[in-house]
């Protein structure tokens, strides 16, 4: 399969918001095509035996599974924090495996975003700066950086204060916050890593409530979890259990791939924004 | 991917960059402040030892310039057998007659005549003064003053009365005039008159006993002839009366003449950097090595502890050289930030030295714009293994390890 990306630098289709678009409808936004991944050590472990799992635009799905299971691998791989030992990794149709590690750093600040466990988010910035961050190395001026987070906050209900630092918020609005600067790049995928998993019940329940709002509203988010009452709230269920998929409920129907992630509609299709290439599928 | 490829190699706006290497100095003041200490204090020793030494040299410059360049001085020479020469008499006279000359002045040295401070005191110590005839307008062409009492005058150059030079009169042990103060010279009883202040530029008046040349010849057996002459000519004939001077003061033997620039000796010596900057400019060096080494350690040390930070970064998309590029400038900036300070410092205590001394303080370019150098080349040197260090780690073990 070829691809021609045509680039698009135009600075009105920046500002208009919305990563890229997709060609191909049919074009998974994740896919996942029998990947392996072995750590070295005495004996090797083997962390994921053959994987498959292709996630579609705008599917909410709930990866499960115990400690030790690969499922925290699996998301470094579909995140391209790591490379597969086999198999491919595609993020909207483009082959990590091919490409050098700044084009995936490249994808990684345009095309996929990270919510983690942990909130990271830097205390002694504002807690808009935390937002626009995640546009940062995606080559957008500050300005724009920011505006964009404010229109983030305003999705995860933080739009009243912007300029609060992190150590002020409480565990549920920091993980707002974290969810915040994921959306603000619009990417075509969000992966979850317990997003729940340092908050408490009823905190934990209101991130889970932002998610599928999110979803609701278009966003493609893959969420981590080692707790099957989260996992089973979602449309789709994936189970993985020693380095590979136990059971996955499938394919959610009725997701449509021209449902946009965020509210900005892009002006004219199929240029985009962020400078993004137009993937075109080859007639 | 070519479009891909293309967009792979963005870089950070300066101002994101500033943003972002600011970020361990603004959180961590306290140990920024101390990492940068050592650089600063380096970079002050040596601006401090630059800038005090270009200003004592100002200082002095600016000393001599107010004592006048335009002292030109005559002394008798050595013939051919290696005999001292005598000036003729008539030469301060001749001398006078040259265009461009001001003031012309002369003492003549009393041979044989050394001066104690009574009778008792063993001939052989003489402390190394001289005992000069001297004209009796010397001391404004020589650039001095009375200390204390009063010069000769056309009555008491009559007289058996001296006057002493400033380590003239600190070797004989008098501190000030009164009345009938007086001192043992060639065999006889001389008054003193008057002390005077130290003469920069002719350091021979200093070790003089001056007495009048009528009571030289009088008491001390004196043959009248000048031994040097001291003249001042106009500023722009320097040059000219020097080359005519030889000639006019001995016409004989123009060659058995000495004829020199006191201020010109004067300025080579200010020239001459004292041995002691090398040793200064040394713990200077010294300290900024030490001060790179402690920036180095800060940097590596703040790599451990953000490791989250730096995976966050790559997660949201920052490539290797993103990362390398935020701790090297930090570095950098700390490096800076010492040198600023350092260059501060430095500039400081030079201009509070200076002031203590009335000299016009003076940092050389190369002091301050050096200290700004060095500190600069220093934090990125120290910053350098950090920041490689920081680039080359996973965002998997930077995000995930334990």
């Amino acid at each position: 399969m070829t691809y021609t990306l045509p680039s698009t630098p135009d600075s009105n289709a920046l500002a208009a918001g919305n990563g890229f678009a997709i060609g191909g409808a049919g074009t998974p936004v994740l896919d996942v095509d029998d990947v392996t991944k072995s750590y070295p050590g005495e004996p090797p472990v083997q962390a994921l035996r053959g994987v498959n799992l292709t996630i579609g635009q705008g599917e909410l799905v709930g990866i499960v599974g115990p400690s030790g299971s690969g499922k925290t691998t699996l998301l470094q791989l579909m995140g391209t924090l790591d490379r597969p030992t086999s198999g491919r990794v595609r993020i909207t149709g483009l082959d990590v495996a091919t490409m050098a590690d700044d084009e995936v750093a490249y994808l990684r600040a345009t095309r996929i975003g990270f919510i983690f466990q942990q909130f990271f988010l830097a205390e002694h910035a504002t807690v808009l700066d935390n937002v626009a961050d995640g546009l940062l190395y995606a080559g957008i001026p500050l300005k724009q950086r920011r505006e964009r987070a404010l229109d983030a906050l305003e999705m995860v209900g933080l739009a009243q204060r912007p300029h609060a630092r992190p150590t002020q918020l409480s565990g549920g609005q920091r993980q707002r916050v974290a969810i915040a600067r994921a959306l603000v790049g619009q990417p075509a995928i969000v992966l979850a890593d317990e997003p729940t998993g340092n908050l408490d019940q009823a905190t934990g329940h209101a991130i889970l409530a932002l998610i599928d709002q999110l979803h609701q509203d278009g966003s493609t988010i893959v969420v981590i979890t080692h707790d099957h009452a989260i996992a089973e709230r979602m449309p789709r269920k994936v189970e993985i259990l020693d380095g590979h998929i136990a059971a996955d409920t499938g394919p959610t129907a009725g997701t449509d791939p021209r449902l946009r992630p965020l509210a900005h509609p892009p002006t004219r299709a199929p240029q985009t924004a962020c400078g993004a290439p137009v993937i075109e599928e080859p007639s | 991917m070519t479009a891909i490829a293309a967009r792979s190699r963005r870089r950070l706006q300066p101002s994101d960059l500033a943003r972002l290497s600011s970020v361990g100095l603004r959180t961590r003041k306290l140990r920024a402040g101390l990492s940068a200490l050592g650089i600063a204090i380096g970079v002050a020793a040596i601006v401090a030892v630059l800038g005090l030494s270009a200003s004592s040299q100002a200082g002095l410059l600016n000393e001599i310039n107010q004592l006048g360049t335009n002292l030109l001085t005559v002394s008798n020479g050595q013939s051919l057998t290696g005999g001292t020469t005598e000036l003729p008499t008539t030469a301060p006279a001749m001398i006078g007659r040259i265009s461009g000359v001001q003031q012309v002045q002369t003492t003549g040295a009393v041979s044989g005549a050394n001066a104690y401070r009574n009778p008792y005191i063993p001939a052989g110590d003489t402390n190394a003064l001289t005992v000069q005839a001297a004209s009796l307008d010397l001391l404004p062409v020589v650039a001095t003053s009375v200390a204390q009492g009063h010069y000769l005058n056309a009555a008491t150059a009559q007289e058996p009365v001296a006057v002493l030079g400033a380590a003239a009169a600190q070797r004989l042990g008098i501190d000030r005039v009164y009345p009938g103060e007086r001192i043992w010279v060639g065999g006889q009883w001389l008054y003193v008159a008057g002390i005077l202040r130290p003469a920069v530029l002719v350091s021979a008046i200093d070790s003089s006993v001056l007495v009048g040349y009528p009571a030289a010849e009088k008491y001390l057996g004196f043959d009248g002839h000048p031994s040097t002459i001291y003249l001042r000519a106009q500023n722009n004939r320097v040059n000219a009366v020097d080359n005519l001077l030889a000639a006019t003061a001995n016409p004989e033997a123009p060659n058995q003449v000495n004829v020199s620039q006191p201020s010109s000796a004067l300025v080579a010596q200010a020239d001459a950097k004292s041995a002691l900057n090398g040793l200064f400019l040394g713990l200077g060096a010294v300290a900024l090595l030490v001060g790179a080494v402690g920036v180095a350690n800060i940097m590596i040390i703040s790599v451990l502890e953000r490791r989250s930070e730096i995976g966050l970064r790559r997660a949201l998309g920052a490539t290797r050289s993103h990362i390398r590029i935020q701790f090297l400038s930090e570095a950098v900036l700390l490096g800076l930030l010492g040198g600023a300070v350092g260059v501060a410092l430095g500039a400081a205590s030079t201009a509070v030295y200076a002031h203590t001394k009335h000299w016009a303080a003076v940092i050389p370019t190369e002091a301050w714009a050096g200290g700004f150098a060095a500190s600069l080349i220093i934090g990125a040197v120290a910053g350098l293994m950090p920041a490689l260090r920081a680039a080359r780690l996973s965002p998997t073990q930077a995000l995930w390890a334990v």
